[in-house]
C-alpha cells in the first residue's frame, strides 16, 4: 500500500485537497510512527500502512498519538508475529497488541470493504480526534484480486467533513500560538487528566454509524458496527472479525437451506467495543456461541474478542447463553466451511468445549475440533480453476490478466488468490480462480476445481496436483512430449485419479510453441489462451478476442513486433494443444518417487517430506517441537532438481583453482582430494585427475556437482579461468543439458560425499585451501545466482564448527531458515553452524547478547578449570591453557584434551566436576558473527549495530550488502546508490549511499572491510580472517549483486569487477592491528578507477531505468554519482596514505525528484487494496 | 557565392551537414552546430534492436520476477511508464526541430521488415523532414547469397517508401557485389537517394583477455577514397541525391567529395575530434577553395570529376589498383 502511495506521489497525483502528499521513509516503523507523530502535531493529516513486527515498532508512539488525540487514519494488514518462528502471514496477533493503544479498531473483511472502511477510517478519525486503526486480513484480503464497486472521489469528498479539518489545523502547535504538548505529570494528576479523554471515546461508536448510514445511503452498501447475517430465530450462532466471517457466513447460509437455525455476528468496530450494539444485533434466540479469534494469548482465560464477548453478556446478564471460544487461521491457516460447520457442530454438542482450536489436529492438548470431508457450499454457477506455475513464469500475472478480462469483459464477478512457497528460485505458485454470476464470497483456497492446470510437467512428478480436481474436471497439462506418449509419461497415481474422476485431458507442449513465436520460455500467454479455450467461462472466439486485447494494452508500448510475437503465440496455441485420449485402464508401472529417500532420517521421513509434498497442513500439533528448535542438515533431503543445464567438468583443462567452489551460492560444486587408491571403488561417471600439490603425492583432485541442488545459474562456468589452448571457447567446466546427466552425475555425487575431508595441509587460507573446507551452508532457496550466500558459506567453511550466527530478518533469514528445509548443516563430528533469527531490527543486539552468553559460560568453564586443576592431571592443565586457539590446528588440540578433560572429570567427586564436564565444550572458541542485511544494518538496525561496534566486544558483523531491501521487493535502504531506482525512490535516489565502512572505522579499534568475491576473492578471505583474528569488534560489508538490480545473474561476477573496477565499490581493509606493526591501519585493496562509473551502471536497470522515465534527471544523477565515487576513492587513498588530504567536499545540492509523468485516472474496476 | 543545394527534396543553406552521430543527443551541441552553419541535421540511428532489447530486458529482468514470491510481488517500481519504444528518440527529434528551426533527417535502423515500417511511420509522424534508411546486412552463411542480401534490402526500401511520405535516402554498406546495380534498383523503387557509406563495428581481438571484442574507430581521410571512388562512378548513371558519409575531416575533402559527385557531404569525426566549431572552418575552407577557384555555386562542382567527366576515367576503375601499387614500389 505505502508503494502505491509512493508512486502515485512521485507521478504528482493529487489528493482530494488537490495537494501531492509527500511520502517520507523512515528506518523503520519505529522511526515512522515518531514522524507521523511530529507531522500530527505540527497540524499536517498523516496516514500510513504496516503489518506484524512493524505495528509493534508503532506502538510507543500509538499510545502518544491516541493520549493527545490526533485523528490518524493505520490500515494494517494483519499479519502474525514472530514467536517461536517467523510467519509473514495473516492472522490478527499483531493489531491484537495493539488493542490497549488507545486506537480505535475497525475491521474489514473483504476487498470491498477493505476498500469502504478505508474512507469510513478516514471519516470517523477526523470526526472523533482517536486515532483508528484499519485493519484486514494480510494475504487473504491484502493479496486477493476481486471484482470490486470504486468508490468515486465525490463519495470521498461527500464523507470527509472538511471542518473537521479545519478544526485539526487549528488544533496544531504553532510558534505563532503557543502551547506545550508532552508534558511530565506527578502522581498528584496524572490519573485525572489521563480520564479527561474519555467523552471522545464515548463518541466514536455513534459517529462510525452515522458515517456508515451516511456511506449506505450513497452506495447501497449498508454495513454497522455489528451485522448479522443468519437465521432470524438462530440458536447456534459465531462471532468472528475478517474474512473469516464471509466464509462463516456462507457456511451458516448452506446449513440453514438444510433446515439449521445458525448465524453469524460479524465485528466492524472492535474498538471502542459497543457492547450494546453488539448485544443487540446477537438474535435473542442464540443460546449458544462460539466466539472465534484469530490470534492466541497463552495463559489468558480466553483470547481478547472472546473476553469482550463474555464481558458483554456478563453485564447483561445473559446467563442463558453458553459460551465457548476458540482460536482458528493463525498465520494464514486456511479457514474452511468445513471448519465453520465443525464450530456449529461443536455448539450443537450437550456439552461443547468451552476453548478450542479449528483447522488443525492438536493431539497433544487435544484442543482442535475433528473437521469432516470438506463439503461444496458455493454456489451452482461458480466456476473454478486451479494453476500451478513455475515462479517466475508469468502465470500469476496471466491469471490476474484473466481475472481483469472476464472482471472488466463481463457480467461475471472474478477472484484470485496466489499462493507462493518460500523458495526464491525454482519456486511454485499456485492460484486459485473463481468466475461466476453472484457474489463470490469465499476467501478460502479452492478444494474442488472444474479446471486444473500444470503449467510446468515436473509438479505432477512431484506431488498430488489433482488431489483438488472436481469429478469431470478438465485437466491440462505442459509437457513436451508427443500427444500420442502424453498417457505414458503420467505416473500411476495420475493416471488412477484421471480415470475415477473422469477428468478430460489436454496437453499442449507451450515451450515449443513459445519458442516457435520467438518468445523464449515464456509461456504464460499460450497457457492462459488454452485455459480460455476449454475452461468455458468466455465463448472462445470473444474470449481469443479479449486476449489479444489484453496483449495490445500490455505490450503496445513495447512495439508492434512484441505485440505480433504474442498474438501469434495465441494463435499458435490452440493448434499446439490436444485432447489426449483416455484409456480405461491405468497403464503406468511406475509411481511417483518417494519425497525423500528412504535413507533420510527420521524425522525428514515424517514431518519434512509431508511438508515438501505439500501436506504440511495435515500435520498434528505433536509433529513439531513445542520451542521452534529444528535440526539441521535436511535441506540435502530435498532433491530440486531445478537446473536445465549443469557444468561438465574437463579435468584435463582444469587448472585446480577451487574459483568455482568458492562462487557457488548453492554449495552446489565441490572440490575434493582422494588417494588414488580411494577412486578404484569410484563409478564410471566419477571424474578425477591427479591433484597438483607436492605436499600430496599419490592423490586425486576432484570438482564434483550436486546434480539434483545445482541450480544452473553458471556462475562457476563463469568464474572458470582455465581455456582450451586450442579452442578458446572451451572451459574446464561447460554448461550441458541436464537432463541427459543427471543420473551419472548423481551417482558420482553420492560417492564424492563418502570421500574424507582434505588432509590439513590442503586447508591453507587461501581461496584454494578454503574451498576444500566443507561447506556448513548447502543447497538453500536462494535465488540461482544469489550474490549474497556465498559469503555465507565461506563463513561456515571457515568458522562453521564453532560458529554462531545471529541471523537479521530479510533474504538470508529466509533461505537461511525458511522451512521445509535447513541449509545449515554439521561436519561429520556433529558440529556446525548455530543459527538463529530473532527479529529485523534487533540482529546486532541479538548477537550481541550471544557473544556475552557464550563469554559468560566460557568464563565459567575457565574459573572451574582454574578451581579443579590442581586435581587434573598436569599435561592436560597446561596443555588447554597453552593450545593456540586462534588457528584450526590450536582448536583441535583444544578440542582433543577437552575430550580427556571430560574422561578425568567423570572420575572426580566434587560438584564442581559435573559443573565443568557441563560446560567443558566452551574452553573451545566461538566465533560469533551477525549476519544481515544493508536494510537491517544501514536503517532499521544501525542503532543497535553502531552500539555493538562501540562494545570493544570480541564479535563479527558480515553485512550482505545488495543495496535494497531485497526480500520484500527492492525498497531503497540508505545505501542504495545515488542515481539507481528502487521503491520509494522510483525518481532515483538523490542522495549518495552511507559510507557505514568510514563510520565503523572512526571508532580506531574497529576492524572494518569492504569486500567483493566476485572482484577480489583473495582479499575477501583475508578479510574474513583478519576480521575474526581481531581481538575487537569486526565488521564486513560485503558487496552482493542481486535480481533487484535488474540484470542477470549470471553476470554477477562481471558486474562486482565493475563496481570496484569503476570505484563504486573500492575495496578495502582498515586494520587497527596494523598500528602494532607501524603500518598505516587502512589498506585500499583496489587500484584506482580505471574506468568510468557508466562502465558499471549502464549494465543494470536500477540505474538505466531512470533514463527511461527521465533521462535529464538520470544523466544529472550520473554525473553527481561519478563526482561522488570519484571524491569517495580520493578519500580512500588519503587514508591509505596513497593521495592527499582531500579538498573541502563540494556540497551536493539535495534534488527534489522530478515527477516522472501525471498518472491517469483510476478507472479500473477491479483492484487489490 | 551560392552554397545553397536542395538533398532529398530539402533545401539547405550549404551541402555540409553533421553527420549521423550521438551529438545530437546534447542541445548544447546541437546549438552549437547551427551557430557554425548547419544547414540541417542528421540524427543517430533509432535501433529497433536496440528498443526491443531494452523491452525485452524489462521483460526479463523486472517482469520476471513479478509475482513470484509471497513477501514482494515485484522487486521494482511500477515501470508501467517508463519509455521502452522510440520515445526519447522521437522526442529528441522534435525537440531538435523545434530549437533550430531546421530540417531534421532521422535515421532508422529496422529489424524485421514489420518493425522498419512500424518505426518509419512513427518518426515521420514525430516531424523528420526526411529520413535515412541505416542498412547493414551481412551475409554471414554460405547458404545466403549476394542477390539474397540486395532483394532483401529492397523490399524493406520498398515497404518503407509506401508507408511515408517524406524523402527516403537509403544508407548503404561498400559491402556489395554490384554498388551500381544496387543504386540503379533503388532509384527505380523512387528511393530519394544514397548514402555512401555507413561504417559499422568490425570484430578486435584482446590478446590479455583473450576474447574478441566489437570495435570501430572514428574515420580518418583514408576512409574517403572509397566513397569518392563510388561517388564518382555512380554519379553519372543515377539522377537521385548521393551523400558522402565518412572519411571527411576537412574542407579539402568536403571538395573532393562534391567533385566526385556528391549533393551533400556528412561529417562526424572531424566534429567530435575537433568540436561543433570546425563545420564553420570547413565551410570557410570550401568558401575559400570555391573563391581560388573561381566557382561561384556548389552545383558547378557536383561531379565536376565525376567518371565521365573527369581527365581520366580509369582512375576510378580497378586498374588503378596496379598503378597505385607500382607506384608505392617506386
Amino acid at each position: 500500500m505505502g508503494e502505491w502511495v509512493d508512486e502515485w506521489s512521485s507521478k504528482s497525483q493529487k489528493n482530494l485537497w488537490d495537494h501531492v502528499p509527500e511520502v517520507v521513509q523512515m528506518q523503520s516503523e519505529g522511526g515512522a510512527a515518531g514522524a507521523l507523530h511530529g507531522a500530527l502535531q505540527s497540524g499536517s493529516m498523516a496516514s500510513s500502512f504496516t503489518a506484524s513486527q512493524g505495528l509493534l515498532l508503532m506502538i510507543p508512539n500509538l499510545y502518544k498519538i491516541a493520549g493527545e488525540l490526533h485523528p490518524f487514519a493505520l490500515h494494517v494488514t494483519a499479519r502474525a508475529l514472530a514467536t517461536h518462528a517467523l510467519s509473514i502471514f495473516g492472522d490478527h496477533s499483531d493489531v491484537m497488541a495493539c488493542r490497549q493503544t488507545g486506537c480505535a479498531m475497525l475491521c474489514s473483511g473483504s476487498v470491498q470493504e477493505a476498500q469502504d472502511f478505508a474512507v469510513i477510517t478516514h471519516a470517523a478519525t477526523l470526526a472523533t480526534r482517536v486515532p483508528f486503526i484499519h485493519f484486514f486480513d494480510g494475504f487473504r484480503t491484502s493479496h486477493e484480486v476481486a471484482k470490486i464497486a470504486l468508490l468515486s472521489d465525490d463519495d470521498l469528498r461527500a464523507l470527509v467533513d472538511d471542518s473537521h479539518v479545519d478544526a485539526f489545523r487549528s488544533n496544531a502547535l504553532s510558534p505563532d500560538r503557543p502551547s506545550v504538548r508532552g508534558t511530565a505529570q506527578n502522581p498528584d494528576v496524572f490519573f485525572q487528566a489521563r480520564e479527561a479523554c474519555n467523552p471522545f471515546y464515548d463518541r466514536v461508536a455513534a459517529t462510525v454509524q452515522s458515517l456508515f448510514d451516511e456511506f449506505a445511503s450513497r452506495t447501497g452498501r449498508s454495513y454497522h458496527l455489528f451485522d448479522y447475517e443468519g437465521h432470524p430465530e438462530a440458536e447456534q450462532v459465531i462471532i468472528i472479525m475478517g474474512s473469516g466471517g464471509e466464509t462463516a457466513s456462507e457456511t451458516s447460509a448452506w446449513l440453514n437451506a438444510k433446515g439449521g437455525k445458525t448465524g453469524v455476528l460479524r465485528v466492524r468496530l472492535y474498538r471502542p467495543l459497543d457492547a450494546a450494539a453488539l448485544l443487540a444485533a446477537l438474535p435473542k434466540t442464540a443460546k449458544k456461541v462460539a466466539v472465534l479469534d484469530r490470534t492466541k494469548e497463552p495463559g489468558a482465560l480466553g483470547e481478547p474478542l472472546f473476553l469482550d464477548v463474555a464481558t458483554a453478556l456478563f453485564e447483561a446478564g445473559r446467563n442463558d447463553v453458553a459460551l465457548i471460544g476458540g482460536r482458528y487461521g493463525l498465520g494464514s491457516k486456511e479457514f474452511t466451511p468445513g471448519m465453520v460447520r465443525a464450530v456449529f457442530e461443536e455448539l450443537k454438542a450437550a456439552q461443547p468445549r468451552r476453548r478450542f482450536t479449528v483447522g488443525i489436529n492438536d493431539d497433544v492438548t487435544r484442543l482442535s475440533l475433528a473437521c469432516e470431508a470438506e463439503p461444496d457450499i458455493e454456489p451452482k454457477g461458480t466456476r473454478r480453476a486451479l494453476f500451478y506455475g513455475l515462479g517466475a513464469d508469468g502465470t500469476v500475472g496471466a491469471n490476474k490478466n484473466s481475472i481483469k478480462i472476464i472482471g472488466e469483459g463481463t457480467e461475471l464477478n472474478a477472484q484470485g488468490y496466489f499462493v507462493y512457497d518460500s523458495k526464491k528460485s525454482g519456486a511454485m505458485t499456485i492460484s486459485h480462480l473463481r468466475f461466476g454470476p453472484g457474489a463470490i464470497r469465499a476467501p478460502y483456497l479452492i478444494d474442488k476445481a472444474e479446471f486444473v492446470a500444470v503449467h510446468h510437467f515436473p509438479f505432477v512428478e512431484k506431488m498430488d496436483v489433482l488431489g483438488h480436481a472436481a469429478p469431470g474436471a478438465t485437466f491440462l497439462i505442459n509437457v513436451a512430449t508427443p500427444a500420442d506418449k502424453v498417457w505414458d509419461r503420467l505416473p500411476r497415481e495420475v493416471q488412477e485419479r484421471i480415470i475415477a474422476l473422469k477428468l478430460e485431458l489436454y496437453a499442449i507442449d507451450a515451450y515449443t510453441v513459445a519458442r516457435a513465436a520467438g518468445m523464449g520460455g515464456q509461456i504464460n500467454t499460450i497457457m492462459q489462451t488454452c485455459f480460455f479455450a476449454l475452461a468455458g467461462v468466455l465463448p472462445r472466439d470473444e474470449a481469443i478476442v479479449a486476449i489479444k486485447e489484453a496483449i495490445r494494452k500490455t505490450y503496445g508500448r513495447k512495439g508492434e513486433a512484441v505485440v505480433a510475437k504474442n498474438e501469434a503465440a495465441v494463435d499458435a496455441a490452440l493448434a499446439a494443444m490436444h485432447r489426449i485420449e483416455v484409456p480405461a485402464a491405468v497403464t503406468a508401472t511406475a509411481g511417483r518417487p518417494p519425497v525423500v529417500p528412504p535413507a533420510a532420517p527420521e524425522f525428514v521421513q515424517r514431518v519434512t517430506a509431508v511438508m515438501l509434498a505439500g501436506d504440511g497442513d495435515t500435520l498434528p500439533v505433536s509433529a513439531f517441537p513445542p520451542d521452534g528448535t529444528f535440526p539441521v542438515a535436511t535441506a540435502r533431503w530435498e532433491k530440486r532438481s531445478i537446473a536445465q543445464e549443469l557444468p561438465v567438468w574437463d579435468p584435463s583443462l582444469c587448472i585446480q583453482c577451487n574459483k568455482c567452489v568458492l562462487v557457488c551460492p548453492h554449495s552446489a560444486i565441490r572440490a575434493g582430494v582422494c588417494p588414488v587408491a580411494d577412486t578404484q571403488s569410484a563409478p564410471e561417471s566419477f571424474l578425477h585427475t591427479k591433484l597438483r600439490s607436492n605436499d600430496l603425492p599419490g592423490y586425486e583432485y576432484v570438482i564434483q556437482v550436486a546434480p539434483d541442488d545445482c541450480t544452473g545459474c553458471t556462475l562457476c562456468y563463469k568464474v572458470c579461468p582455465a581455456k582450451d589452448k586450442s579452442d578458446l571457447s572451451r572451459k574446464a567446466l561447460m554448461m550441458a543439458p541436464a537432463d541427459p546427466r543427471r543420473d551419472a552425475d548423481r551417482t558420482a555425487f553420492d560417492f564424492f560425499l563418502t570421500l574424507p575431508p582434505a588432509p590439513a595441509v590442503l586447508l591453507q587460507d587461501t581461496v584454494k585451501g578454503t574451498q576444500f573446507r566443507e561447506p556448513l551452508f548447502e543447497f538453500s532457496g536462494a535465488c540461482a545466482g544469489c550474490g549474497e550466500t556465498p559469503y555465507v558459506k565461506l563463513l561456515t567453511q571457515l568458522y562453521g564448527d564453532r560458529l554462531y550466527v545471529a541471523n537479521a530478518t530479510g533474504c538470508s533469514s529466509i533461505y537461511g531458515g525458511n522451512l521445509p528445509t535447513t541449509p545449515y548443516t554439521a561436519n561429520s563430528a556433529g558440529r556446525g553452524p548455530a543459527w538463529s533469527n530473532s527479529l529485523f531490527e534487533d540482529n546486532a543486539e541479538y548477537g550481541l547478547g550471544m557473544r556475552a552468553g557464550v563469554d559468560q559460560l566460557a568464563a565459567q568453564a575457565w574459573r572451574l578449570f582454574d578451581e579443579l586443576s590442581p586435581v587434573l592431571p598436569p599435561a592436560l592443565v597446561a596443555g588447554l591453557k597453552a593450545a593456540d586457539q586462534s588457528a584450526d590446528a590450536g582448536i583441535a588440540v583444544a578440542r582433543g584434551l577437552v575430550v580427556d578433560l571430560e574422561a578425568a572429570l567423570a572420575s572426580i567427586e566434587d560438584p564442581k566436576a559435573a559443573q565443568l564436564a557441563q560446560l567443558a565444550n566452551y574452553l573451545v572458541k566461538k566465533s560469533v558473527w551477525i549476519v544481515g542485511g544493508d536494510g537491517w544494518a544501514y536503517d532499521i538496525g544501525f542503532g543497535g549495530l553502531d552500539h555493538v561496534l562501540a562494545s570493544g566486544r570480541k564479535i563479527n558483523i558480515l553485512v550482505l550488502d545488495t543495496e535494497v531491501y531485497s526480500n520484500t521487493g527492492g525498497q531503497k535502504s540508505k545505501s542504495t546508490p545515488l542515481g539507481a531506482v528502487a521503491k520509494f525512490s522510483a525518481a532515483g535516489k538523490d542522495t549518495d549511499k552511507k559510507d557505514l565502512a568510514l563510520i565503523a572505522a572512526s571508532y580506531g579499534n574497529v576492524y572494518v572491510a569492504r569486500v567483493a568475491f566476485g572482484a577480489k576473492d583473495s582479499q575477501t578471505i583475508q578479510a574474513f580472517i583478519e576480521a575474526e583474528a581481531h581481538p575487537g569488534p569486526s565488521l564486513i560489508i560485503a558487496y552482493s549483486h542481486c535480481i533487484a538490480h535488474g540484470y542477470s545473474m549470471a553476470n554477477g561476477l562481471d558486474q562486482q569487477k565493475l563496481a570496484v573496477e569503476t570505484g563504486s565499490w573500492p575495496l578495502f581493509r582498515h586494520n587497527p592491528g596494523r598500528t602494532a606493526e607501524g603500518k598505516a591501519v587502512t589498506v585500499l585493496d583496489s587500484a584506482a578507477p580505471k574506468q568510468p562509473l557508466s562502465a558499471y551502471t549502464r549494465n543494470e536497470l536500477r540505474f538505466q531505468a531512470l533514463h527511461r522515465s527521465d533521462p535529464e534527471r538520470a544523466k544529472m544523477l550520473a554525473g553527481r554519482a561519478q563526482e561522488a565515487v570519484d571524491r569517495r576513492f580520493a578519500h580512500y587513498q588519503y587514508l591509505a596514505g596513497e593521495g592527499p588530504a582531500p579538498a573541502d567536499p563540494k556540497p551536493m545540492p539535495a534534488v527534489k525528484p522530478t515527477p516522472v509523468k501525471p498518472a491517469p485516472a483510476q478507472d479500473k474496476p477491479t483492484s487489490t487494496p | 557565392m551560392n552554397l545553397t543545394t536542395t538533398y532529398l527534396g530539402l533545401k539547405l543553406a550549404n551541402p555540409l551537414l553533421p553527420g549521423a552521430s550521438p551529438m545530437v543527443d546534447n542541445m548544447d551541441t546541437v546549438r552549437r552546430l547551427q551557430d557554425a552553419g548547419a544547414p540541417a541535421f542528421v540524427m543517430h540511428s533509432l535501433f529497433a534492436e536496440q528498443i526491443e532489447g531494452n523491452a525485452a530486458a524489462f521483460d526479463r529482468h523486472v517482469g520476471r520476477w513479478e509475482e513470484s514470491f509471497a513477501e514482494a510481488s515485484s522487486m521494482f517500481p511500477d515501470t508501467s511508464d517508463y519509455a521502452l519504444g522510440p520515445e526519447e528518440y522521437l522526442e529528441r527529434l522534435a525537440t531538435i526541430k523545434r530549437a533550430t528551426g531546421l530540417p531534421v533527417i532521422a535515421s532508422l535502423n529496422g529489424t524485421k521488415l514489420g518493425s522498419w515500417v512500424d518505426h518509419a511511420r512513427h518518426i515521420e509522424q514525430a516531424g523528420a523532414d526526411a529520413l535515412e534508411l541505416n542498412t547493414y546486412f551481412l551475409a554471414t552463411q554460405c547458404s545466403v547469397t549476394g542477390a539474397d542480401l540486395e532483394t532483401r534490402l529492397v523490399e524493406i526500401a520498398k515497404a518503407v517508401r509506401s508507408a511515408v511520405n517524406i524523402p527516403v535516402a537509403v544508407k548503404l554498406s561498400p559491402f556489395y557485389t554490384s554498388v551500381a546495380h544496387l543504386a540503379g534498383w533503388l532509384e527505380e523503387e523512387k528511393i530519394d537517394g544514397l548514402v555512401l557509406f555507413n561504417r559499422f563495428f568490425q570484430p578486435e581481438i584482446d590478446l590479455d583477455s583473450l576474447e574478441v571484442r566489437p570495435h570501430l574507430d572514428l574515420s580518418g581521410s583514408e576512409d574517403l577514397r572509397l566513397r569518392l571512388r563510388w561517388l564518382g562512378l555512380l554519379r553519372d548513371q543515377v539522377s537521385f541525391n548521393l551523400s558522402c558519409s565518412g572519411g571527411v575531416q576537412s574542407a579539402d575533402d568536403v571538395v573532393k567529395s562534391l567533385l566526385a559527385g556528391a549533393d551533400t557531404v556528412q561529417t562526424v569525426a572531424a566534429l567530435l575530434r575537433r568540436g561543433p566549431g570546425e563545420l564553420a572552418v570547413m565551410l570557410a575552407g570550401l568558401r575559400r577553395w570555391m573563391e581560388e577557384h573561381e566557382y561561384q555555386d556548389v552545383h558547378e562542382m557536383r561531379g565536376a570529376l565525376s567518371q565521365r567527366r573527369c581527365p581520366d576515367p580509369e582512375a576510378y576503375e580497378r586498374g588503378n589498383y596496379l598503378r597505385s601499387l607500382q607506384l608505392w614500389r617506386e
